[in-house]
């Protein structure tokens, strides 16, 4: 770290820390010192059952998300790196697209598809095969669609790297020794890419537990996840002292399995 | 031992976009026989070894193993050991899984394959090293393992593509000693591609000579040598002196010249050139001017000027080179007329 690297780094730094890193430590001091100093408030968060009930959601939800998400991301990118020239182009739209597209846009697009007077149950009505709508959003399922949709890009990233890294001759090697295209799937390609595969679900799950826009819209108030409930107990309730409990935790959790990334993305380079 | 098999190749052309890779390879490649394709890079020798491998469909032409047409069948149909250039092990699998995986795919017995897949590690000299992934292996070593994958089902072919070109020039001797070790053991039919002429010259038990997508000669490691069939594979070999022949005469001299030919151009090996200082009684001989000369211990690399201006090189040993020789000198550039090929 020379002088010049201080330099460099200096705005970011600056930007950081008074963006992120003194809110964060105001945060942290709310969480320990509101309505009184001590632990009180991480005591009452992790024993009250509202609040376990989120975490617990938020996990399932993000668990749920991150399988699908990754499973999808992996198809799309097997494509998108190993498919012909017109299929890897379309795919590379319809990962790029949405990832250009705000949050927002994306969340009310689902709405209008899935809500119950939305396209999908409009048009399933009018062809006869309904007669009450099925509700697809203002639940935990429109909230997995939406992110799903939301997170794919983000795992097909990494993967797209682990998968341009597989070695070709390798899998003509297998080939030539007359290995299935299912075996040479299971036995060699996937699992050369297994350390792509780790770090897509974990960047997607990091990414997940943090949701707001997406589970606010899509879950209608009814499937809140850990970032909604922070919001309402910090902007509607005078309990500020347990937002900012539940925030540090949700922060601990984040900084944690980032950690576990950084260290096996080491892992996987060398 | 392995039952080797022969291929046959009749007018194998192969041709992408507008460029010609491959035009009218027609050669027998005997049972048990080690091969090698030699050539420059871009000469067709890598794109000749896809072809008989199966993972390139020639554009015309046909290819027979053991008499019955191969040229539709699939790399996998084949049963071909091949040994890829970087070796292209599987990285997430130990050494003993490596050599595993083609017996796995083969459905064979787990007794069978734990025996085979110990017999191959011994074979390679990896005793000892069964459990290591590949990444804890040197070049020499993971080039080993290639290997016994690619024998460990003995087929009747094994191809080679590069196999020695990541490693450094000691392992490389070693290896190659190695490599006929196990194809004497194996027994199976060897095709090798290399760039490196000392290495075909010192495996093969013939060479195919490649240029420019087409076959130049095929033939004994001596025979290309002392007898390359034109030009390019003469100067594609080490070093070798070119003479313009004209009227039986070189520089107005007159020269007695091998065989019937009176024109051309005459080809002389560096090692059988002599250099004496006044003319020599017998042979051929031109006068000419020494122009370099670089010691190299047991050999002596002369390089010389005739009077007509064309540049040769000798290899002269050093035990006998005349007293007092230096750059300037005016000496006598001898062979004997055995030694000369006309091109």
């Amino acid at each position: 770290m020379t002088a010049r690297h201080v330099l460099l780094l200096g705005p970011l730094l600056m930007l950081l820390g008074a963006a992120y890193l003194l809110p964060f430590l105001g945060v942290m001091r709310w969480s320990v010192t509101l309505p009184e100093p001590g632990f009180g408030q991480y005591h009452a968060a992790l024993s009250d059952p509202l609040v376990l009930g989120v975490i617990w959601r938020t996990v399932r939800i993000c668990a749920v998300v991150t399988v699908i998400a990754v499973a999808a991301a992996y198809a799309l990118t097997l494509i998108w790196v190993r498919g012909g020239r017109t299929a890897r182009t379309l795919v590379e739209l319809c990962i790029m697209i949405p990832f250009w597209i705000s949050v927002l846009t994306r969340a009310f697009g689902w709405l209008a598809l899935l809500s119950n007077k939305g396209i999908i149950n409009g048009w399933l009505q009018s062809l006869g095969f309904l007669s009450e709508p099925l509700t697809l959003v203002r639940n935990e399922f429109g909230v997995v669609v939406g992110m799903v949709h939301f997170l794919i890009p983000f795992a097909a990233f990494p993967l797209a790297t682990a998968m341009r890294s597989v070695d070709e001759r390798v899998l003509l090697a297998a080939r030539g020794m007359g290995a299935s295209r299912t075996r040479i799937f299971w036995q060699i390609f996937l699992p050369m890419t297994k350390n792509g595969v780790l770090g897509a679900a974990l960047l997607v799950f990091v990414f997940a537990l943090g949701f707001f826009v997406t589970p606010a819209i899509l879950g209608g108030g009814r499937s809140v996840m850990v970032a909604e409930l922070i919001y309402l107990r910090i902007f509607q309730s005078p309990d500020w002292g347990l937002g900012a409990a539940i925030s540090v935790i949700l922060m601990v959790t984040v900084g944690l399995l980032l950690g576990v990334m950084m260290r096996q993305n080491r892992g996987a380079a060398r | 031992m392995i039952q080797a098999a022969e291929i046959g190749a009749t007018a194998i052309g192969k041709t992408f976009g507008q460029f010609t890779a491959l035009a009218d390879i027609t050669l027998t490649i005997a049972r048990g026989e080690f091969l090698t394709l030699l050539g420059p890079s871009g000469s067709g020798k890598t794109t000749f070894l896809m072809v008989l491998s199966g993972f390139e469909a020639p554009t015309t032409g046909r290819l027979t193993l053991d008499g019955r047409d191969m040229t539709d069948q699939p790399p996998e149909a084949r049963g071909f050991g091949m040994v890829f250039q970087g070796y292209a092990l599987f990285p997430h699998l130990t050494v003993e899984e490596n050599i595993a995986f083609p017996l796995k795919v083969q459905r064979r017995s787990p007794a069978q394959i734990r025996t085979r897949v110990a017999e191959m590690v011994e074979m390679v000299g990896l005793g000892g090293h069964g459990h290591k992934l590949p990444s804890g292996l040197s070049g020499g070593q993971q080039q080993r393992v290639a290997l016994a994958r690619a024998l460990a089902y003995e087929p009747p072919v094994l191809l080679l593509d590069e196999p020695f070109s990541a490693l450094d020039k000691n392992l490389r001797g070693q290896m190659q000693d190695e490599m006929r070790r196990i194809h004497r053991e194996t027994g199976t039919t060897f095709v090798f591609v290399t760039h490196d002429q000392e290495e075909a010259l010192a495996l093969s038990s013939r060479i195919a000579i490649f240029e420019r997508g087409r076959l130049q000669q095929l033939a004994p490691p001596r025979e290309v040598y002392e007898r390359p069939a034109n030009r390019f594979v003469a100067e594609f070999l080490g070093d070798i002196n070119i003479l313009p022949v004209a009227g039986g005469k070189i520089e107005g001299r007159p020269v007695i010249l091998p065989g019937t030919g009176n024109a051309g151009d005459l080809a002389i090996r560096p090692e059988y050139m002599g250099l004496s200082v006044t003319e020599p009684a017998e042979g051929n001989a031109l006068p000419a001017r020494l122009t370099d000369l670089t010691y190299l211990g047991a050999e002596t690399r002369l390089t010389l000027l005739t009077a007509g201006g064309v540049p040769l090189i000798l290899h002269h040993p050093t035990n006998s080179l005349p007293d007092g020789l230096a750059p300037g000198a005016s000496v006598w550039a001898g062979w004997a007329p055995a030694r000369g090929f006309l091109l």
